[in-house]
């Protein structure tokens, strides 16, 4: 009944797009459409939620579409439910900032179709039963976000990340396709019911793991598969960035989630020895990527980067516990991932609606060009600052539950008896602490030059609050944050069935608990009471300000800034990003990105402008991409030949591939 | 009856820590000139510097915002409610278990991202040196803490302030390398965190040696008195940190009788007169770092905070 | 023998350990003999100590051995060396010192992994004793490899003997007659690299040995 209610909600999608097709020209199409979507993606949101609180049995339904003797197989168990939450989430609160950010598109016919058919898309691969389907949703997904990337296609580098996103996309489907059919064997048990009765053997297993990582983990942005991810998402209109960044790639880590603890059968202790290499360097690089940029949205893309290597590493640390039979900690790490996965779509969303209203109001994305926004528009200001408090994974709110959660699962580690991962768990704890500390450093030069300051350009001067649609998207997302910060337990209590159904243990219950507190492990271990602090801190803080301004002074005057005596009119003299990351650029940059800064001061007398240049170098682009794309391109030439041979050399081809398969004939049977 | 005892607790606690904080800071002034053989400010300057300060108007830049005037108090809330939980002269208070070390580093990381904005929210330069400086530094330090924290929560079994606290002050804990190696980290980290020599200089106005005080410049009247007292609050929650896991002689668990909290309250006083006494004598005796030279130091920590939970990851009697 | 004798045994070592790291970060020769000396301290203190523990009076000897020739003789006569040979006082690295330290920080990992595994038999204080000691062996080849001066190769030569009478000690039974061979070779390979070093700076006016190799005619 929740399925049949769900895939009508998608096929509803679905229609909309030709729909929206044919109305292209009217000026309420817009709104018509992302109205539409909203009401779809709402009833589909409030039919998985229930299934997932009530933790409902699996339902399945068997279409007869696609293959003749396959058909499409449809099934919400609660791994779906939980997928689908955050999918409706994001397409509820896209939905609602695009029926307001929708009326600044320039060419929304090449926006509308596509957008209801993305999410619809979303929904069939979380809903997928059999490889077939997942495989043609997977696709589908891929082919509808490559036409929103390619939206607004006469920018030259709109076109560039189009193109590479498309490579990066059918080498995806390529690892799935691989691992699908190793999981389905020589006999072709193509649905997952099918793959999981058929324990396949050690090899195989872990054969469908790595390609599953690799697969599905290029699509969420794994180090070093990343590199579609920071040209393609800021590509987009921004509705559709946050939706990329923020639940496109949780679809992503829903795949591998899927094949790897549900089809793969019983992990072996070395696989969360590659997952979690794999996830620290991600999570490390990811950071230090973002610290770089100036561009509002690439910023934020590469800062996904990072949080999907959080995420992994929860992962890992499940798979490590899983194999050595610790059920127990296991669901403690599976839920903290989990956790972050729905924390990471609500406040990467919000942050990607917050740029694109600022896009919206000053035509810039580039940091450098504006600031001083927090006095024009000071609503979406304060949405996008609470955005940068969650992500910092600053207590009260949500993203440090998460991080405090994945801290504890790495302390029960010790007890691993693997002595590879005795010394590999210390070294990624302290890289999720350093790259912690460094997305902190990240969000203050991010929030601090956009909105703080004074304004740099005539744009930045000449903004103006963003409509009340969009608003209100983005105080939505906020107030989730806060709620998932102050009443962790509700949102982990819901999480259970899904650790328990994949892991076969649960975190303890956490209702009821004193003081809505989070206990993950016991009591005497550790606990955290997100609300308690943050009451503690709002009665503090209004203690102090009451005595202060009722027993010493609460006057206040307006003046020029001191600056130490030399204040200086022109807004270039205050801090820029770039110089703000000059710091970490130094002491990190110099070593991962070979940063060199060079500058010159023409001489007195000479009247033109002093220059400042910094290089950096991507280290993925040049020795893992470049090298590749030449090797490419040189077996493309050598093979090229081939194109001009005679009629004589064709014959000989095609005579030689007889016999060689007759040969193999021969010999096999 | 024992709720009330315990809320009292807490909350002599808190006040306990509000009360001393600018009295420290005074004595660690107090020290250091001694030490250059100079009379010094009286011990209670910093009382005196409070009073006056929250009584002046704030001068407010033209360019500041709403976020501004709202980060001293976000910063000082933040500060005292980190300061309340950890124990100074006795264990097991009432709250002392909705927050544990690693939520109380994290509420400290609160404070410092919300003055690193206001630094950069007035558009001057010298507040944009003060805060990319103070999240360099930050970058390091608080992983090497975070390392520090694993550390003693795997020595202990817990992350819980109390129950650490608890257990280093039994017999089971005993004299371990990895706790030898979190020590030196942890004071070197207390540094960098608090800004003293040879990180920064909390006496200098000059830009060459700011950091703190260049985030902080613009603030005036009772804005600039509740950040003094934020910042004293934290040098005074990191030397009870220090003192009340590597110190841990005359604090008493939660439940015990009158004298014991006495000689609790003594035995904390002795302590912090020690500790500024030895933090002063530190001060004078070293020169502060050039600024590209505060990551090696810090990388330093940092790799004595991952050598120590190595170690315990490793092998249980380390 | 009870749990703080252990614990008295392990921070000693650690120290050791701890302060091969400090010589891995020094840049300024001066600063490096003292830390030396301090490493030849630390090293006495711990040899006494598990004199004590063992009984052994003879590794009391060791202990001022140490104490007396490596913590004050040995770094005054290399002071000496320093100021009559006028070396360049700055000590250039190979590689930077963050990665030096990380390349530490895995060997020491490395040390514990092998020797916690190959030792399974012989008791705890002396399986963590031998890893600690294998960790001050291999940083100070580490020191000897990543140093361009030949001071700071002689110093990471000595941190490396220290680092194997750690051992010889922890193993529980090392003759005096052992020890007294070993630190007579020693005291005669010093004499010999010192009469190498002035031979070398008299020859070619300077002891980096980056410089000294253009002179081998390969290149």
């Amino acid at each position: 009944m929740t399925l049949t209610v769900i895939l009508i909600c998608a096929v509803f999608l679905l229609v909309l797009g030709p729909f929206a097709v044919a109305m292209r020209t009217t000026g309420a199409a817009s709104r018509l459409i992302y109205g539409a979507s909203l009401a779809a993606a709402a009833a589909s949101f409030a039919a998985s939620v229930a299934h997932l609180l009530a933790a409902a049995s699996p339902e399945t339904i068997a279409l007869p579409l696609g293959i003749p003797w396959l058909g499409a197989h449809f099934r919400l168990d609660v791994l779906s439910a939980f997928f689908l939450v955050v999918i409706d989430l994001g397409a509820i609160s896209a939905s609602l900032f695009a029926f307001g950010y929708g009326m600044h598109e320039t060419a929304p016919g090449r926006v509308l179709p596509f957008y209801p058919a993305f999410l619809a898309a979303m929904t069939c691969v979380v809903l997928a039963d059999d490889a077939f389907t997942f495989l043609l949703s997977w696709e589908f997904m891929s082919l509808v976000s490559w036409a929103l990337v390619m939206a607004h296609h006469r920018l030259p580098e709109n076109v560039r990340a189009g193109y590479i996103y498309l490579v990066m996309a059918s080498f995806g489907t390529l690892c799935l396709l691989l691992g699908f059919g190793l999981l389905a064997g020589a006999d072709g048990h193509y649905t997952f019911a099918q793959m999981r009765a058929a324990h396949p053997s050690a090899a195989i297993g872990a054969m469908a793991m790595l390609l599953a990582l690799f697969g599905a983990g290029s699509k969420a942005g794994i180090v070093p598969l990343h590199v579609w991810l920071p040209l393609a998402h800021p590509a987009a209109p921004s509705q559709v960035s946050g939706l990329m960044s923020g639940v496109m790639t949780k679809v992503a880590v829903y795949g591998f989630v899927r094949i790897v603890f549900d089809l793969a059968g019983a992990p072996a202790w070395w696989w969360s020895i590659v997952v979690l290499v794999l996830a620290g360097v991600t999570t490390v690089m990811g950071v230090l990527y973002a610290l770089m940029q100036h561009d509002l949205k690439r910023l934020l893309a590469y800062h996904t980067v990072e949080n999907i290597g959080i995420v992994f590493i929860g992962f890992g640390l499940a798979l490590a516990f899983k194999a050595y039979g610790m059920p127990f900690a296991a669901a403690l790490a599976f839920t903290a991932a989990l956790l972050h996965v729905f924390n990471h779509s609500l406040f990467k969303s919000l942050l990607f609606f917050g740029s694109g209203a600022v896009l919206a109001a000053t035509g810039e994305r580039d940091m450098e060009h504006l600031g001083g926004l927090i006095h024009r528009m000071p609503q979406t200001a304060f949405a996008f600052l609470i955005g940068c408090v969650a992500i910092s994974a600053l207590p009260p709110l949500n993203g440090f539950v998460s991080e405090w959660l994945t801290f504890q699962a790495i302390l029960l580690s010790p007890q691993l008896p693997s002595w590879g991962l005795k010394l590999l768990v210390p070294a990624v704890g302290a890289l999720l602490a350093l790259s912690a500390a460094l997305a902190a450093a990240c969000f203050v030069k991010a929030y601090g030059v956009t909105f703080l300051g004074r304004a740099r350009t005539r744009a930045a001067e000449a903004a103006a609050e963003t409509d009340a649609f969009s608003l209100a998207a983005m105080m939505l997302l906020a107030a989730l944050c806060l709620l998932a910060g102050i009443l962790p337990g509700l949102f982990i209590d819901a999480l259970a069935p899904v650790s328990s159904a994949f892991i076969g243990a649960r975190m303890p219950v956490q209702s009821g608990l004193q003081w809505v507190s989070i206990i993950p492990i016991a009591a005497s271990r550790s606990s955290y009471d997100g609300l308690l602090v943050f009451f503690f801190m709002v009665i503090s803080g209004g203690l102090a300000a009451f005595a202060i301004h009722r027993f010493a002074s609460d006057r206040l005057r307006r003046a020029p800034a001191w600056d130490c005596g030399y204040p200086d009119p022109s807004p270039a003299t205050q801090y820029s990003a770039m110089s703000f990351a000059q710091p970490i650029r130094r002491v990190f940059g110099s070593v991962v990105f070979q940063a060199r800064e060079t500058g010159g001061i023409p001489v007195p007398g000479d009247t033109r402008p002093a220059w400042l240049k910094v290089e950096l170098r991507d280290p993925f682009w040049d020795y893992l991409y470049a090298p590749l794309a030449t090797a490419i391109a040189r077996v493309a030439d050598r093979l090229n030949r081939l194109q001009f041979l005679t009629i004589r050399q064709f014959l000989t081809l095609v005579f030689g591939a007889l016999v060689i398969l007759l040969l193999v004939l021969a010999v096999w049977s | 009856m024992v709720l009330i005892r315990d809320l009292a607790i807490q909350g002599a606690q808190m006040l306990l820590v509000l009360l001393l904080a600018p009295l420290f800071t005074g004595f660690v002034r107090k020290a250091k000139a001694q030490l250059l053989r100079r009379q010094g400010p009286p011990l209670i300057q910093p009382y005196l510097d409070l009073v006056r300060l929250s009584r002046k108007d704030v001068v407010l830049a033209e360019s500041a915002s709403w976020l501004f005037r709202v980060v001293p108090y976000l910063v000082f809330s933040a500060t005292w409610v980190a300061a309340s939980l950890v124990p100074t002269f006795r264990t097991g208070l009432l709250f002392s278990w909705s927050a544990d070390l690693i939520a109380i580093i994290a509420l400290l990381g609160s404070a410092r991202f919300f003055l690193a904005l206001a630094g950069l929210d007035v558009g001057t330069s010298f507040g944009g040196i003060g805060s990319s400086r103070e999240v360099m530094i930050a970058s390091l330090a608080e992983p090497a803490m975070i390392m520090i924290v694993f550390t003693l929560a795997l020595v202990a079994g817990s992350t819980q302030l109390s129950t650490i606290a608890g257990f280093l002050s039994s017999s089971g804990a005993g004299l371990r390398v990895s706790l030898a190696l979190a020590l030196i980290a942890l004071v070197m980290v207390a540094i960098a965190e608090n800004g003293r020599i040879p990180i920064d200089n909390p006496a200098t106005h000059l830009e060459l040696t700011m950091v703190h005080e260049a985030m902080v410049l613009e603030y005036s009247g009772r804005h600039l008195a509740l950040i003094e007292l934020a910042a004293s609050l934290k040098l005074m929650l990191y030397v009870s940190l220090i003192a009340c896991l590597f110190a841990p002689w005359g604090i008493e668990a939660s439940g015990a009788a009158s004298p014991a909290l006495a000689i609790g309250i003594a035995a904390y006083a002795g302590k912090l007169a020690v500790a500024g006494f030895l933090l002063a004598l530190f001060e004078t005796s070293i020169a502060k770092m050039r600024v590209f030279r505060v990551p090696e130091f810090l990388g330093a920590a940092l790799m004595l905070g991952l050598l120590a939970t190595l170690l315990l990851f490793v092998s249980r009697s380390l | 023998m009870s749990r703080i004798d252990f614990d008295v045994a392990h921070v000693l070592a650690g120290f050791l350990v701890l302060i091969s790291f400090l010589e891995l970060y020094q840049d300024r020769l001066y600063a490096l003999l003292n830390v030396y000396a301090a490493h030849a301290l630390v090293l006495a203190a711990s040899v006494a100590w598990q004199a004590f523990l063992q009984d052994a009076p003879h590794l009391y000897v060791t202990a001022m051995i140490a104490l007396v020739f490596k913590a004050i003789v040995i770094p005054v006569a290399l002071h000496r060396i320093i100021v009559r040979l006028g070396i360049h006082r700055q000590i250039e690295k190979v590689v930077g010192v963050g990665t030096t330290m990380l390349a530490g920080m895995g060997l020491v990992a490395l040390s514990m992994v092998v020797m916690l595994r190959v030792t399974q038999q012989a008791g705890p204080l002396a399986q963590e004793d031998l890893a600690f000691a294998l960790s001050v062996v291999l940083l100070g080849l580490l020191m000897m490899v990543t140093r361009r001066n030949a001071v700071g190769q002689v110093v990471g030569f000595m941190s490396l003997e220290n680092g194997l009478v750690l051992a010889a000690t922890g193993a529980r039974g090392m003759p005096l007659v052992v020890e007294i061979s070993v630190a007579f070779s020693i005291l005669i390979a010093f004499i010999v690299i010192g009469i190498f070093l002035f031979r070398i700076r008299e020859r070619f006016d300077t002891v980096d040995v980056q410089v000294i190799d253009t002179f081998r005619g390969e290149r």
